[in-house]
């Protein structure tokens, strides 16, 4: 496969996931606001904006809330915002416009016309939100049932799953700064669309340590951390030309199988104690791990430069 | 008639493909009869579905960088048989005699000894390329694809406008067409046997594979893009997926020790075949632009070596130049000892001293066209200039009498277009598409009907808001008729599963029957 053309599908993979879970984190914000008349709502913002690396301070600003929408959600050059984000999905789509299948090429494109032609903003925010996560479940269902898994699945399957790693950390973050908020935790499960498999799985107490431990650690829900990170690692492996005997040569998968193994292997008390720092830790790690797959598959891609001779 | 058609009459001065003197023209019977029978609301309708489906499946193309969906108009164009019959014939002689005038330029030279054409015709061209000369392509074919642009004067006579064997686009718009088109009109399409167009990346497929340099027994084929900001960007990756290729850019490939390789995860892959969409000069920066970014260095070191093909090849644009246009009838005569099958429009060359007196004085009655250009770029339409236009196309002429060619007006043929939801005659040309393995040359039966949409342009150019038509060649008399299969093996039905209702009927009346006891009465 072109180097170019897996680094298009790996950012498919990313861009797509960002949009999905800046909803699904905007969504959680915005019913913490309604649940929890305590929250003070211009801070609440600027500690989401700050998590969700937008550089704007709302705290100037009239409407904060409009401040979050616009950054996060429609204004298209703001660069963390799910309009952004699906546009450089279909960007990347169009570049890999004859390796991916034509059903998901149209989901993708559909739902970048809908977004460019300014729809997210005339709905109400919770039918937005809705539409977009829908929009998002399309297209990888549709990917997963008519792509190949092969070598461009892998890509894409890897960029998703870094990207899920890396703004559950973020969504957790968020809980964590805003936590003594007693529906705090609720929400950031109701986000992960956790809620439903947490109260399956413990009962429906929930309580703080409970909650992040499920998101984190569990090994079967599809959105924790654990999970996310064991699919990416996975994928590395099917990439990974055949097996070797000890450790592992790649860059990517060590860094993401230590950072598996820093959730893994401690106390979740302590994880816990310091959940911030963990996760920006974790981001980290993940941002490392997208470099050395950059470096050591799609480098190849950068242009060189003819000069001519003298 | 309907109220689409009602009023529809052509224009006086061209020739109507669908309105003749004594009504409808043959062809056209059937696609009128069932357009009538849907109401005009209902056809306005599906012409708006043409248009979101392809703003759905991203059909465009783009024009300094924006994406625009290719407008497709609801009215097909029929050519009958016997029609497609002519213009197929005088395509396929076309391109022989094209590959024959490529090979004798770029070889032994003999048309010049033979004084069919003077060597500086061909030499002054700008896409003349003294780097090719003396390279043999692996199986003598240079033209792997032609465009011949075909317009129908009024008489309704074919002829060829200009020939196309660098990069012709286009062909993509004719499969998309055709699948929506039969998509948005099953009562019609249903009625006619088309003969259909989806073959055409196979036959380029297979004509590529027959092009690899001699001993590789499975080439690696590749298109070679200038980018997503291409005009032609949608094509480039349809051809690729149709034909499972690889899309490459200049970027993904490496050329070295003469061999030509692609950039993978998994390291480089050698390469064999190219079919580029790229312009000669942006090929190779070390044989032809060294700033260009679009291509790769080294290419074609390794097409010298013989361990890579261009498709088309590096040169072809020699042949397309408009002033050896004017010579391509002596040429056919001379390599093919043929009488041309199509008639090309009369032309003045400006370089002769003799024919362009004659032309300065007549330039408001006459359209002149720059030799190299295409897409409609730098045409000057004699009638509709003004003063000030036809002066500095006079001092451009008396400058550069090598740069320019001038012809008569033709008023080009009109099909019924739908225009603000009414049907007006617009001006159409024709470009079929011929795919040369090197043991044949396959005509695509059909090629792109483009429209020019304002009223009474004829410059159809997309390039210049030109729309198309999708063009149906019918088989034999068109009409299609039920068929009975008979079915070869017999079918042997197996039920569906299902989960099923409770298993046992008592057992639903008891839990019934306790829900009234234990709840008193009905919620």
């Amino acid at each position: 496969m072109l180097s170019r053309i897996a680094e298009s599908l790996f950012w498919i993979g990313r861009y797509l996931e960002r949009a999905e879970d800046t909803c699904r984190i905007v969504e959680v914000h915005q019913q913490l606001l309604i649940d929890d008349p305590s929250v003070d709502s211009d801070e609440a913002a600027a500690t989401l904006l700050a998590v969700m690396g937008s550089s704007v301070d709302p705290t100037g600003s009239a409407d904060s809330s409009e401040t979050v929408m616009a950054q996060l959600c429609y204004d298209i050059a703001s660069p963390c915002s799910i309009a952004a984000a699906l546009g450089g999905a279909r960007e990347a789509a169009r570049r890999a416009r004859e390796t991916i299948s034509t059903e998901v090429w149209e989901a993708i494109n559909t739902s970048w016309n809908a977004v460019r032609a300014g729809r997210l903003q005339r709905m109400r925010p919770a039918t937005a939100f809705q539409y977009v996560r829908e929009r998002c479940a399309v297209i990888s269902g549709t990917a997963d049932q008519t792509m190949s898994h092969d070598e461009g699945w892998h890509f894409l399957a890897l960029g998703r799953s870094i990207e899920r790693a890396d703004m559950t950390a973020r969504m957790i973050s968020t809980a964590a700064v805003t936590a003594g908020s007693q529906s705090a935790w609720h929400n950031v499960l109701r986000g992960c669309g956790a809620h439903h498999a947490f109260v399956r799985t413990y009962g429906g107490v929930v309580s703080d340590k409970q909650a992040a431990e499920f998101l984190l650690l569990d090994r079967l829900f599809p959105r924790s951390v654990v999970h996310t990170l064991t699919i990416a690692e996975d994928a590395l492996a099917q990439l990974e030309p055949g097996s070797r005997r000890a450790g592992f040569h790649d860059d990517a998968q060590r860094l993401l199988g230590t950072a598996r193994a820093a959730l893994e292997y401690q106390r979740p008390e302590r994880i816990l104690a310091e959940l911030p720092q963990r996760m920006a830790e974790l981001q980290r790690s993940c941002a490392q791990a997208s470099e050395a797959i950059t470096d050591r598959y799609f480098s190849a891609a950068a242009a060189a430069t003819w000069q001519e001779g003298s | 008639m309907s109220l689409l058609f009602g009023d529809y009459a052509g224009t006086p001065t061209a020739f109507d493909e669908v309105m003749g003197a004594d009504g409808t023209r043959p062809g056209y019977g059937g696609v009128l009869r069932q357009l009538d029978k849907l109401d005009a609301t209902e056809v306005r309708a599906r012409a708006d579905y043409l248009k979101s489906t392809y703003l759905d499946q991203g059909v465009t193309f783009d024009i300094g960088g924006e994406e625009r969906p290719f407008p497709l108009d609801i009215v097909p164009r029929v050519l009958l048989a016997e029609e497609w019959a002519e213009v197929e014939a005088g395509v396929q002689q076309r391109v022989r005699a094209i590959e024959a005038f490529l090979a004798d330029v770029y070889g032994e030279g003999r048309v010049f000894r033979d004084q069919v054409i003077p060597r500086r015709v061909v030499v002054s061209s700008p896409h003349f390329h003294r780097v090719v000369h003396g390279i043999v392509p692996p199986n003598g074919v240079r033209c792997h694809v032609a465009g011949i642009d075909l317009i129908r004067d009024e008489h309704g006579r074919f002829r060829v406008l200009e020939d196309n064997v660098r990069v012709p686009s286009g062909v993509s718009y004719v499969m998309t067409n055709r699948r929506a088109m039969f998509s948005a009109l099953p009562e019609v399409t249903a009625r006619h046997r088309i003969r259909p167009v989806e073959g055409y990346p196979l036959q380029l497929l297979a004509a590529l594979r027959a092009a690899a340099p001699s001993g590789v027994k499975d080439p690696t084929v590749v298109v070679l893009t200038p980018g997503v900001y291409n005009s032609a960007y949608f094509e480039h990756a349809l051809l690729a997926r149709m034909m499972g290729v690889e899309l490459v850019e200049g970027r993904d490939l490496v050329a070295r020790n003469g061999r030509a390789s692609i950039r993978t995860t998994q390291g480089l892959r050698p390469v064999h075949v190219i079919y580029r969409r790229l312009d000669d000069e942006f090929l190779d920066p070390a044989a032809f632009r060294p700033d260009s970014l679009l291509g790769c260095a080294g290419l074609m070191t390794a097409v010298r070596a013989g361990n890579l093909t261009l498709a088309n090849a590096v040169g072809n644009g020699v042949a397309d130049d408009k002033l050896v246009y004017t010579y391509m009838n002596d040429l056919i005569r001379y390599y093919l000892a043929e009488e041309p099958v199509l008639a090309s429009v009369d032309t003045w060359r400006l370089e002769e001293p003799s024919h362009r007196e004659e032309v300065m004085d007549r330039l408001d009655e006459l359209v002149l066209k720059p030799v190299d250009g295409s897409g409609g770029k730098g045409i000057v339409i004699g009638p509709r200039a003004t003063a000030k236009q036809l002066d500095a196309l006079r001092a451009k002429v008396t400058r550069d009498p090598r740069g320019w060619i001038a012809q008569p007006v033709v008023q080009l043929s009109t099909v019924p277009t739908m225009i603000d939801g009414r049907m007006a005659p617009r001006h159409v040309d024709l470009r079929p598409f011929a795919v040369n393995s090197g043991d044949d040359v396959y005509v695509l039966p059909g090629g792109l009907t483009r429209v020019a949409l304002p009223e009474g342009e004829l410059i159809v150019n997309s390039s210049q808001g030109g729309g198309s038509k999708d063009t149906w060649v019918l088989a034999s008399d068109g009409l299609r008729r039920r068929k009975r299969r008979r079915a070869s093996q017999e079918l042997q039905p197996v039920p569906l599963a299902a989960l099923g209702e409770e298993p046992v009927p008592h057992q639903q009346s008891q839990q019934q029957q306790q829900r009234r006891i234990a709840g008193g009465l009905p919620c």
